[in-house]
């Protein structure tokens, strides 16, 4: 920006004498900077230093609320603190009751999985952000929220709130970041019923409360009333998270899929506050592109590498010495 | 005009920008913000007519470049569509002044149409979707919403 003041110093007197050179110069910059942007490469460090020129605007809009808040906490009754306090406390005791069945579950999983110990919690980290301001609208369903690369959000993390998946993040500025909902008409993800584990995709409807399954062959087994939970595929969200409820399928023969309708279960609309978190890569339910390289090891490395070896052997002592004497068993099996 | 006068008329033209860039972030229910008037490019195209000397290509391509930041849009989508808007309209402010109220508001049409419209066609080209005509409306809801900018920015700018 500020190369476009330096070139242009002795035009300020005759600005509007020559409008067509000035145009020209701005058309040149703006088309390059689009060319550069869609590119990608260094041009996404010096967007994201640009990034803190809106800071100023994201402070202007969050003001209001924060002053409510502010003062809301200032006046707050000591009745209403003491009622808050106690309907926590009911929700903390619940919430310790489900733990300790989740704790036992988890250790039976671990041994229906073959595994010596349970895993480590799938949540890391996690890191409250507020909502800055939201943009709800068919083409885009996006929202800004007040944390950035000061605390480590990165691109493409998972959003979720109370009720279930949120989305993603789709760029981080310095002390912001900008959210894609599910809702997105950009934004599809990866699905199963929790019913049957029938996979498939949820593409954003443009419509903050509605999610379309374009991808159902006719005939397949959905139910008004299914929950679809991340599938765990594609990278971005781990496995089990519950994301829509299928409210609605038109069944038309003629054509190949069905129609199937789902509403979202986080509010998007009135989440004030949003959750990002960050995943144990180690973890069976964590992304699928990290999971790859590490599943082997996990799970089916122990039983399997004693045969591997075993294979391995065979296969050099066949390659380099035939000693009918050393390896009864299975060479006689290979050889004829 | 007097040095201080320009210089407090460039406070304004920046102020006013602020305001409407401001207007463009607060959410509205689904119903209104399909109808949202672009209210940073009128805001421009008042400025940019009746006071060029204040306004002028500069003020558009940086408004336009700050939505881009603010929206996550291709950045100098917006700064090239309302660098094209604030040129045609500097270019021709003397004519579209003397024009009665009405006559205005079907030109800043025709211009916001040719900013949505270059809009669309690099969202097309940069790979976003372009099948909803819900885009459109709000160049209509811009034209309609002129004579009160007209109105209000006329008060700011030459109060009497």
């Amino acid at each position: 920006m500020a190369t476009v003041f330096r070139r242009t110093p002795s035009d300020t007197s005759s600005r509007d004498s020559a409008p067509g050179p000035r145009f020209a110069f701005f058309a040149l910059v703006s088309v390059a900077l689009m060319v550069l942007d869609q590119r990608g490469g260094w041009i996404d460090d010096a967007r994201f230093y640009l990034q803190s020129a809106t800071q100023p605007f994201l402070v202007v809009m969050n003001s209001p609320r924060s002053a409510v808040s502010w003062f809301g906490e200032l006046f707050e009754t000591r009745e209403s603190l003491r009622a808050e306090i106690a309907g926590l406390r009911t929700r903390e005791r619940e919430l310790s009751l489900s733990q300790l069945r989740l704790e036992a579950l988890e250790h039976e999983n671990a041994q229906l999985r073959a595994l010596k110990a349970a895993m480590p919690p799938l949540v890391t980290r996690q890191q409250v952000a507020e909502v800055v301001s939201l943009e709800l609208n068919p083409l885009r369903q996006r929202l800004l929220v007040n944390k950035g690369r000061q605390d480590d959000i990165f691109d493409g993390q998972a959003v979720l709130d109370a009720r279930g998946l949120l989305g993603q993040v789709s760029r981080v500025g310095p002390w912001s970041a900008e959210i894609i909902l599910v809702t997105d008409p950009e934004h599809a993800v990866p699905v199963q019923l929790a019913r049957n584990g029938l996979r498939s995709i949820a593409v954003g409807a443009g419509n903050s409360g509605e999610l379309l399954l374009p991808y159902l062959p006719v005939n397949s087994d959905v139910k008004a009333g299914d929950l679809l939970v991340t599938s765990g595929l594609g990278g971005v969200y781990p496995a089990g998270y519950p994301v829509a409820v299928v409210t609605g399928i038109k069944r038309d023969p003629v054509m190949l899929l069905a129609q199937v309708r789902a509403r979202p279960l986080a509010t998007l609309e009135r989440d004030r506050e949003v959750m990002l978190v960050w995943f144990d890569a180690s973890h069976p339910a964590a992304p699928v592109e990290k999971k790859a390289t590490e599943l082997p090891q996990v799970t089916l490395g122990a039983p399997t590498e004693p045969d591997a070896e075993a294979a391995a052997d065979t296969a050099a002592t066949d390659n380099a010495a035939p000693d009918p004497a050393r390896t009864p068993g299975p060479d006689t099996k290979d050889t004829p | 005009m007097s040095l201080r006068k320009s210089r407090s008329s460039a406070l304004l033209v920046y102020g006013t920008v602020f305001v409407a860039l401001l207007l463009m972030l607060v959410p509205l229910p689904r119903f209104l913000s399909v109808l949202r008037p672009p209210l940073v490019a009128l805001v421009i195209l008042y400025w940019s007519t009746m006071s060029p000397r204040s306004g002028g290509i500069l003020v558009g391509f940086l408004s336009g470049l700050l939505i881009d930041l603010l929206q996550g849009s291709l950045l100098g989508e917006h700064a090239l569509a309302l660098s094209l808007v604030t040129y045609l309209a500097v270019r021709m402010h003397l004519m579209t002044r003397a024009k009665p109220i009405f006559e205005q508001g079907l030109l800043v049409l025709i211009g916001l149409l040719l900013h949505e419209g270059l809009i669309w066609a690099i969202d097309g080209w940069s790979g976003h979707p372009l099948n909803n005509w819900l885009r459109w409306l709000p160049c209509f809801t811009g034209a309609a919403l002129w004579p009160v900018v007209v109105g209000v920015l006329g008060r700011l700018h030459a109060p009497r």
